[in-house]
């Protein structure tokens, strides 16, 4: 069986306009949409453009926060002694597989949690989309705490209430242990940030015309064939922005790892690294070395999304 | 400088006479607000009319004395200053993270900072200090433990005004030691308490964790073995030559994996701090726990509160930090917190007139007694008051005559991190490869070739 989508719209070619020529209409709405969104645009370049620009401008020398006077300028050597650092290739190691495991999972539960809310009782419907969201709601810090404390081995119950599982013991020190800290984190952070995805998906599933659905049902098919062969394709804009969304973010996860282990264990993340370097260390240069990586990264996701899993941001929209 | 906040505020009702229309309203709104704002501000900052001048007092959180301080001290200040207290990060490198940004953006709202010593010397390099005026310099040194003095003082110059000066000392449970037979009067080594708790089925409690206690306990074990963190200090960080590959680095290492892994440690010893050994020394486990002064008022405060048994508090006693080696003086870790004041103040004069108020002997009595932080002043160990609520006060006077600083350096944080990164977790730590690894990455970091 083959999937089912609609035939693409085409998009009706101005009546008024010789081919190849911008009509007048489209020229006027063009310059509205600069009028509408220009503010906002000078806005976004002041606030993200020029701190961006000045990182990469401190990125070039050895600047110390307590000794500018002695700043000089260094070239690529910050991104050379970064580059060449076994700590950065680790971090960048743990902050794609955090990434990776807590974008997966988050992106199973929030489909079921977007299918629980468009198939719920319309009564139900508002109380439970609430609820779902309530974690989004809460800080990062704060969830942060939460877990760590219901994790710890002193105060926390997980391991009173987990005892019949193999491996874990009223001792099990969750934060002890490399693999045992990130599986925490992971937790957090899908705790954390499955309503997100859930919303987005939520998006997407109510555009799937219910027509095709009707139809794939007078077909025959199952529950299930419906699932992977209507709905799933006719949403693919919508999970494929929110893993976009969501893949960025979880690349500069930050605060989960500061609250919970601090680095320890080899769970420092990229974002981390260029916290210790900048805020700890007050290597403004080398801190902004890294960050600019850490940008370069997130700009290379965020590419390989667009480019290469062809993700039409418009589509997302349901233009 | 000369307004205080009840002068020259427009009254709504005049605003709105004078300006009948709409957007004038709002306009005049404005500008009251603005006004307003910049009366308040102004009025932050004292005047020459006779108000008093308000001084910003940044304080590590506490139990509340020096809140309690601030306001006496503001109260005998006859109206020429009110103190206010704000609240830094509870950890130590939180706090000197926040301060330094705020230095660096010459921030003049610092007057007083509470600081731990081992970061005074960065402050001061970064001239973040306000020179301390020579005739504060003596009185304020007057009858004050050698080590708050060493603490305040960076390039052979006094940069800051010893206030409470803190040190570790062996708390342990009277009952469990005399179980395991070990003598307390005497001095005791590592190697005689783990064996006794290990005897007893109980806890030797240090912290572990990857934090600054970690680096404190260390430096105390490599002090202790007659060693230093850095052998040979140097204004140039590339010069700094370190000991920790050495044989008392060595022995320091040995003394760690010995207690981390032994059936003392209990579950949590990578991500034990003071608190969590203060816990477990009031568990039914408890035993030992190298840990600061605080550890009896928490168990008197918890015995009061009801969640503690009274007999708890009731069987600690405390005895001077263990030995590495039974013929070697023990080097416990020194602490506390000494008075810097921003070198950005309005008025560094009267900063200091106040941290002499504050540091006043009456005052780090109260804060003994209140907060359970050891006086810099020699004379607050004498005090009757104090020697009944701290019956271990003498043990904690002597602890301080013992106690060897943390590295002295600007670049303090780049070794203690270092020694973090490398003694963490301590039960994975080899006698023979550690130091040398730890020298590596330190010398690299200092040498700014290696992240951290």
């Amino acid at each position: 069986m083959s999937t089912t989508t609609l035939p693409p719209t085409k998009k009706d070619a101005p009546v008024s306009a010789p081919s190849g020529k911008i009509s007048d209409r489209a020229r006027s709405e063009r310059k509205l949409g600069w009028l509408l969104a220009g503010p906002a645009f000078l806005v976004m370049l002041l606030v993200t453009a020029y701190p961006i620009a000045q990182a990469t401008y401190e990125s070039l020398f050895d600047y110390r926060l307590t000794d500018p006077d002695n700043r000089s300028f260094t070239g690529l050597t910050n991104y050379w002694v970064i580059l060449t650092d076994r700590l950065w290739w680790e971090a960048i190691g743990i902050t794609a597989f955090i990434t990776f495991i807590t974008v997966a999972v988050e992106l199973v539960l929030g489909f079921a949690l977007a299918l629980v809310m468009v198939k719920a009782l319309r009564a139900l419907r508002p109380i439970l989309r609430a609820a779902i969201l309530i974690p989004y709601a809460v800080i990062t810090v704060v969830s942060a705490f939460a877990w760590q404390f219901a994790f710890d081995v002193n105060s926390g119950f997980v391991n009173s209430w987990f005892v019949w599982l193999p491996g874990v013991s009223a001792d099990t020190d969750w934060f002890g242990d490399r693999w045992t800290s990130i599986l925490v984190i992971c937790l957090a952070e899908i705790w954390k940030t499955t309503p997100f995805i859930s919303l987005l998906l939520l998006a997407g599933l109510a555009q799937v015309p219910e027509v095709l659905q009707e139809a794939a049902k007078v077909d025959g098919a199952t529950r299930w064939q419906r699932m992977w062969r209507v709905t799933i394709p006719n949403m693919k804009a919508a999970i494929m922005v929110a893993l976009l969304f969501r893949t960025l973010d979880a690349f500069r996860v930050f605060d989960t790892i500061f609250i919970m282990t601090n680095g320890a264990n080899g769970t420092e993340s990229v974002s981390f690294l260029a916290y210790r370097q900048t805020i700890a260390r007050l290597e403004i240069g080398l801190g902004s070395a890294l960050s600019v990586l850490l940008f370069l990264c997130v700009v290379l996701i965020a590419f390989i999304f667009i480019k290469l899993f062809r993700v039409d941001l418009s589509q997302a929209r349901g233009e | 400088m000369h307004e205080s906040a009840g002068q020259g505020r427009p009254s709504p009702g005049s605003t709105a006479r004078r300006t009948p229309g709409r957007r004038s309203r709002r306009r005049g709104v404005a500008g009251a607000a603005a006004v307003l704002v910049t009366a308040g501000t102004l009025a932050a900052c004292g005047g020459d009319d006779g108000g008093a001048s308000t001084l910003t007092w940044y304080i590590n959180p506490d139990a509340g004395g020096q809140a309690e301080i601030a306001a006496r001290c503001s109260q005998a200040s006859g109206g020429r200053y009110t103190i206010e207290t704000s609240i830094l990060p509870r950890d130590a490198s939180s706090q000197r993270e926040q301060l330094i940004r705020r230095l660096a953006a010459n921030d003049s709202s610092i007057d007083i900072m509470s600081l731990d010593p081992p970061f005074i010397p960065e402050f001061a390099e970064a001239g973040f200090l306000a020179p301390v005026p020579e005739d504060v310099g003596e009185r304020v040194t007057e009858d004050v433990v050698q080590s708050a003095i060493d603490g305040s003082t960076w390039n052979d110059e006094l940069v800051a005004v010893p206030f409470w000066a803190n040190t570790q000392v062996l708390w342990y449970r009277k009952s469990v030691a005399e179980a395991a037979g070990l003598d307390m009067t005497q001095p005791v080594t590592w190697e005689q308490i783990v064996e006794a708790a290990e005897s007893q089925g109980k806890l030797v409690g240090a912290q572990g964790a990857r934090a600054e206690s970690l680096t404190v306990w260390f430096n105390a074990l490599i002090e202790s073995a007659g060693g230093s963190i850095i052998a040979e200090n140097s204004d140039d960080p590339e010069q700094i030559q370190l000991g920790l590959d050495t044989p008392e680095g060595e022995r320091a290492v040995e003394i760690m994996q010995l207690v981390a892994e032994s059936d003392a440690a209990g579950a949590a010893f990578s991500t034990s701090t003071e608190d969590s050994s203060a816990t477990g020394l009031e568990s039914e486990n408890g035993g030992f726990n190298v840990n600061y002064p605080f550890v009896y008022q928490r168990a008197l405060s918890a015995a009061e509160a009801g969640t503690l048994d009274a007999s708890v508090p009731e069987d600690y006693a405390a005895a001077v930090y263990p030995r590495v080696d039974e013929d070697t003086e023990a080097a416990p870790p020194y602490g506390g917190i000494n008075l810097g004041i921003g070198a950005f103040a309005e008025s560094p004069e009267l900063a200091y007139e106040a941290a002499e108020c504050i540091v006043e002997d009456e005052n780090q009595a109260f804060y003994f007694l209140n907060d359970g932080n050891p006086a810099s002043a020699t004379s607050v160990f004498d005090d009757d008051e104090v020697l009944e609520a701290y019956p271990s006060a003498p043990v904690i006077r002597e602890s301080l005559e013992l106690a060897a600083p943390r590295p002295q350096t600007p670049y303090y944080n780049e070794i203690s991190v270092g020694v973090q990164r490398s003694y963490h977790p301590p039960a994975s730590v080899d006698p023979g490869a550690t130091g040398e690894r730890a020298s590596d990455l330190i010398t690299a970091v200092l040498a700014k070739e290696d992240l951290l």
